[in-house]
């Protein structure tokens, strides 16, 4: 069949072999092979069947990115299979359907046999019943299994809120437990890594932790120890579970077993707002949702988009969140020649300033932090005043799983603009040497510390005109005769170009504090104060300002802020 | 719907008469108290109403028998308050030796009493027992921030709970048991 769909001229969509099922008592359509967690096609599975069918069977251990373990038993379900006679022929009812026996305990018809639907694949005739009598008390009896030594301590259990225990036993659960000997008691506030801390007592041994670390990351760290009810999760021992990759067993461990270090105890789960963003530590651009109360952002947790990062990222990244909430950020906006400390004032200075620029005079370095909007309208300024521009390459070690070797979150975006070159922060040397001789005499900084990239304090001191934005302080900003505080990601809008071409939009989760505005904002005020966007085509709304920059850069032509969705796109780089 | 209104007949309309009934009580109720001793009002404050059993009044955070504070900051209340009077700050990530396994306890809880409604709601979300609507009814305060209860001021005016179970306790004991037992 493979061989089949290869030659066909239609790739995109090539014709499916399916089966035809009855999913409790509705005739369902599934194809016959699906991929597994490497992504190889393998014959569906009843939990699979069912997810097409659109009806959800309780799991723990089933996860679509980890191979299947099969070992929580929550997904059994009842089902039925077409009888064969001694003839090999199928038996059928009197009516001329197909007689189905329902699977039973060897030896004791009365009794049903479940299998576990994760594991188990579907046959042509097949009936599930995910919805019967049986499969109902298979999982209650299941739940309480699992549940005879669980602590049953949710008010002080971070997972609350978010925890498929609890979720499950709102649905399949018993009010009351029959259980009334001692429960065991396990290790708790186990030290497992530098970012994990683990609840021995929680852990219903799904071993997602397990398998997501020995398979995906290939850091084979973790394991079960002790015999029976005293099976422990634990560190291979004397080693730590320290991978770069940790902290997404925590999103993977279904009930409140693996904690996060950082987030613990911070805020319980139900009060976040979650927004959809990405992650800025490098060019993967990994899809993130952003968990924030009252203006704070408290976590980053992966959002699964199985182009860029599946369902992982990096604990380097997940962790990068705190410069956010600094108290040092630059919250005011000083005009320093005059004293202004107003936006409008500011801006008209600095449009004056730059209106009395001789051409050529002028150089832009932009970061390749910034979102492809505002790297647009930095390029506009930069064609409007001949002005030379530039971005400052970062580079750090990446991996094969997700770290890139590139840590700007869209230099692409900075070439496709068309702020930098190929090869980023060639320009930067001559910038350096125009402002030595004398040629440069404005420089527009937009969110880099210049002096750590070739461009000292001293040759900062020879510049006619400085104007920096930045969200924090450091030596360039201190050194600004202009200056405009700006927005981390997290509380503005935009797109990112990921190293592979991926164009993806990023929402606003907090509000920025103080002065701080978006950078695309009052650029766009600066541009109409020099006569640049040009009246009322000038774009009035952040959706506007990204059509118009996707009808004027060949790369992102045809594309609209509507369109982008939440996985994002692929643009030619 | 337009509810008509009805016509006032004369007599009705001369007021006098329903004016008298009404003095009637009040001349009833002067010559009960200033001749038969039959008080119906009291001198507040210096006098004060006996608080029936079950009244919601102001709501305060309990320590069990041993001095323990028995919030555990799960924030159930803060979820459930209907008026957003209880906001609770988390102890965050850093361990606490001092709680023992029940591991977490509120670094603030604070409740405003301009806000709060007495609805009791806090009290039966609470899966600790932690905190109770006390009889207190009458609040006073000179400033508004002077009415925003903070842990200690709201600890130290609910005083003890007797808990006759003691859950964390026996936890405690019961893993303290097991430790003869369990595998190496």
């Amino acid at each position: 069949m493979s061989t089949a769909t290869a030659n066909d001229p239609k790739p995109a969509q090539p014709p499916v072999e399916t089966l035809r099922i009855k999913i409790d008592g509705r005739e369902v359509e599934v194809p016959k092979l699906m991929p597994d967690a490497s992504g190889r096609l393998q014959p569906t599975t009843m939990l699979q069947a069912c997810a097409v069918a659109g009806i959800e069977v309780p799991h723990y251990c089933y996860h679509p990115k980890l191979p299947v373990a099969g070992n929580c038993r929550m997904c059994l379900i009842e089902f039925g299979t077409p009888m064969i006679g001694p003839d090999r022929k199928p038996v059928l009812n009197e009516d001329g359907t197909p007689k189905i026996a329902r699977s039973v305990l060897p030896y004791e018809p009365t009794t049903p046999r479940g299998a576990i639907a994760c594991a188990t694949p579907i046959s042509p005739g097949m009936e599930l019943y995910p919805g019967s009598a049986a499969t109902r008390q298979m999982r209650e009896s299941v739940l309480e299994s699992l549940l005879i030594n669980h602590p049953l301590d949710c008010p002080i259990c971070d997972q609350a809120g978010e925890c498929k225990l609890q979720e499950y036993s709102v649905e399949h659960g018993q009010a009351t437990s029959r259980f009334v000997e001692t429960k065991v008691h396990k290790p708790k506030q186990v030290d497992l890594g530098p970012r994990i801390m683990l609840d021995d007592e929680r852990c219903v041994l799904c071993t997602r932790c397990i398998r997501f670390t020995r398979d995906i990351v290939g850091d084979d760290a973790l394991g079960i120890v002790n015999r029976g009810s005293y099976n422990t999760i634990a560190a291979y021992p004397g080693a730590k579970f320290d991978n770069n990759y940790t902290l997404n067993t925590v999103d993977l461990c279904p009930v409140g077993a693996l904690t996060s270090k950082d987030f613990r105890f911070q805020m319980r789960v139900w009060f976040m707002k979650e927004t959809r963003s990405l992650c800025t530590g490098c060019a993967t651009g990994c899809n993130i949702l952003i968990g924030s109360r009252e203006e704070k952002v408290l976590r980053y947790e992966p959002r699964q988009n199985d182009a860029v990062n599946a369902c992982w990222m990096c604990d380097t990244g997940r962790l990068n969140y705190k410069w956010i909430g600094r108290e040092d950020r630059l919250i005011e906006v000083r005009s320093f020649r005059s004293g202004a400390r107003s936006w409008s004032g500011t801006l008209h200075e600095v449009a004056e300033s730059l209106k009395t620029a001789a051409p050529g005079s002028v150089a832009i370095i932009a970061s390749a932090r910034q979102s492809n909007e505002e790297l647009y309208l930095l390029k506009k300024l930069a064609t409007h005043l001949g002005a030379v521009t530039d971005s400052i390459a970062r580079e750090g070690e990446g991996d094969k799983l997700l770290v890139n070797e590139d840590r700007n979150p869209n230099s692409n975006g900075a070439r496709l603009t068309g702020i930098a070159f190929t090869e980023m922060g060639i320009q930067v040397p001559k910038i350096a040497d125009g402002i030595r001789a004398g040629r440069i005499r404005t420089l527009i900084v937009f969110g880099e510390d210049v002096t750590r990239h070739g461009i000292d304090a001293e040759l900062l001191g020879k510049l006619q005109t400085l104007i920096v934005s930045d969200i924090l302080p450091n030596e360039t900003t201190r050194r600004a005769h202009y200056l405009l505080p700006g927005c981390a990601h997290a509380e503005k809008r935009g797109t990112f170009v990921n190293a592979k071409g991926r164009l993806q939009r990023f929402l606003k989760a907090v509000e920025p504090r103080g002065d701080a505005r978006p950078e695309a904002e009052f650029l766009q005020e600066l541009l109409a104060d020099l006569g640049i966007a040009g009246g009322t085509a000038s774009p009035t709304s952040f959706e506007g300002l990204f059509n118009q920059m996707a009808r004027e850069i060949p790369a992102f032509a045809g594309l609209e802020w509507s369109r982008i969705g939440d996985l994002g796109v692929n643009v030619p780089i | 719907m337009i509810v008509k209104r009805s016509e006032l007949t004369w007599f009705e309309r001369l007021y006098l008469p329903t004016l008298l009934s009404g003095l009637r009580v009040t001349w009833r109720h002067f010559f009960n108290t200033l001749f038969r001793g039959k008080v119906v009002t009291m001198e507040y404050p210096e006098q004060r109403w006996v608080v029936p059993e079950g009244y919601r009044g102001a709501p305060y955070l309990v320590k069990d028998q041993e001095d323990r504070t028995k919030c555990v900051s799960c924030q159930l209340c803060e979820f459930v308050c209907p008026p957003k009077a209880i906001r609770i700050t988390p102890p965050g990530s850093e361990v606490n030796p001092d709680t023992g396994n029940v591991e977490k306890r509120p670094r603030e809880f604070e409740i405003n009493m301009l806000r709060c409604i007495f609805c009791g709601f806090c009290q039966e979300v609470c899966p600790e027992e932690a905190i109770f609507l006390m009889k207190d009814y009458s609040l006073t305060g000179t400033s508004r921030k002077e009415m925003v209860y903070n842990k200690e001021k709201l600890l130290s005016l609910g005083g003890v709970h007797q808990d006759p179970v003691q859950k964390w306790k026996q936890k405690a004991r019961e893993a303290r048991e097991q430790e003869h037992f369990k595998p190496a």
